[in-house]
């Protein structure tokens, strides 16, 4: 059985300076009332590792408005332009990672690898600085794993065991990420007995805390 | 460096032409991912008879169109964040199964957009330093992946060519583009460097040539763009 928390206690497993996974492409799928805490309680010099920073006042964009992150892991964050103005202030540490390389070093991690081998990026910027090596006349880039302290993870629906279901697109990078982290919250829709076997999409061996909306 | 008397066509009418001549490469049975910009136009171009798999990085593969008023579901979504429809076979899965999918070689076609490419049909789509950079997103991963990559874009920016000898912006990728289409003309990339095969009506292989930076080949088998 796992333990459903209550938002604010949820957010005090959150410690400033703490790497922090948040789920979620754009405003689908995000555990909003957990970032929405965070944001609150300003929580601070944050090592964020998110697919993007959304929009200035949604979501993940807000705790980058509010000079929460020190550092940020992500592969896009055009559709938030105070994220592209802190870094070419140098307010902000950023490290642009492709999306795909991004969702696989986070599963190296899950999986307990020491890395993965891929060819994106070969010949550009983010082959600078890394170890290459030739398998098969091809070219790979050796891309390390990347994990967290905390991961901050939304659900469709959740059950008593941590099973985890998800509607529509909103499973994304929630997934890999319930994989990664010491910890993993996640913030649910519905809390159901039981989720069918069949429809069982994050095994709930990985989640550690639940996090109901109606509670909030 | 354009000349004065050339043609002028409206943005509309560019990406009109693009964007029609882009549907052309779609075939039956495919699995094609789409850029944002006209790319995503494409599908205007596309016979609604046809059957096609479009896929979207955030876990869709079968996306339709968007959502109208009413029936618009925030959790159902494409990568550019529009609540969309999902047609007939359609399935959500996760980021790592829509990068197994993008990074394995299991997508057809990928049609995007460009700052630049150059004629060793490298591109560059992301980043303008120290004044504007997106990101890469899944950019970078789709175009080495995908088996058949298209760029699509207006041929000249603010009176400069974006086909250029060598990109000097940063790269998106290296090597990796087959085909540029342009509201000008088509071009193919090939070892021998690139051939221009299709040339809209409208333009004179001297207008093709005063308003391309990169060497190109005349193909001997030069046709009119189909559009």
């Amino acid at each position: 059985m796992k333990q459903v928390l209550s938002t604010k206690e949820a957010i005090d497993l959150v410690r400033d300076g703490a790497s922090v996974m948040v789920g979620g492409f754009l405003n689908c799928g995000v555990p909003d009332k957990l970032i929405d805490e965070l944001s609150d309680r300003k929580i601070s010099n944050l090592t964020m590792i998110c697919n993007d920073t959304s929009y200035p006042n949604t979501d993940k964009g807000k705790l980058i408005v509010n000079k929460q992150v020190k550092k940020l892991v992500t592969t896009h964050i055009g559709t938030n332009p105070e994220t592209g103005r802190q870094m070419n202030s140098g307010e902000l540490d950023i490290e642009l990672v492709p999306m795909g390389t991004f969702v696989e070093r986070i599963r190296a991690k899950g999986a307990g690898l020491g890395g993965i081998l891929t060819q994106t990026g070969i010949g550009t910027i983010i082959e600078e600085n890394k170890e290459t090596m030739t398998i098969d006349d091809k070219k790979f880039i050796f891309e390390k794993p990347i994990g967290a302290d905390i991961a901050l993870i939304y659900g469709t629906k959740v059950d008593k065991f941590g099973n985890v279901s998800y509607y529509g697109t909103t499973r994304n990078c929630n997934t890999v990420m319930a994989t990664a982290a010491d910890t993993v919250v996640v913030q649910a829709d519905e809390m159901v007995d039981c989720i069918d076997p069949n429809d069982v999409i994050i095994p709930g061996v990985f989640v550690d805390y639940i996090v109901l909306n109606e509670d909030n | 460096m354009l000349l004065i008397n050339e043609p002028e066509l409206t943005k509309e009418k560019i990406r009109e032409i693009i964007a029609r001549r882009a549907a052309k490469e779609i075939s039956e049975g495919d699995v094609v991912t789409l850029g944002i910009g006209i790319p995503t136009d494409v599908t205007n171009y596309v016979p609604t008879s046809m059957h096609v798999m479009f896929q979207s990085e955030n876990g869709f593969l079968g996306v339709s169109k968007n959502a109208e008023d009413g029936s618009k579901d925030s959790r159902i979504i494409n990568a550019g964040g529009i609540p969309v429809e999902a047609r007939e076979g359609a399935c959500f899965y996760d980021s790592q199964m829509a990068f197994v999918m993008m990074r394995g070689g299991h997508l057809d076609t990928t049609i995007l957009g460009a700052l630049q490419v150059d004629e060793e049909g490298s591109l560059a789509n992301w980043s303008i330093p120290n004044k504007l950079t997106p990101g890469m997103g899944g950019a970078m991963d789709l175009v080495v992946g995908s088996k058949k990559v298209i760029v699509v874009m207006e041929h000249t920016s603010k009176g400069q060519s974006k086909i250029v000898k060598k990109c000097d912006l940063p790269l998106t990728a290296y090597k990796e583009v087959n085909l540029i289409i342009t509201e000008r003309c088509v071009f193919q990339v090939s070892k021998e460097g690139m051939i221009l095969t299709e040339i809209n009506p409208i333009f004179s292989i001297d207008d093709i040539q005063s308003s391309t930076e990169a060497d190109f080949i005349v193909s001997s088998n030069l046709k009119n763009m189909e559009i």
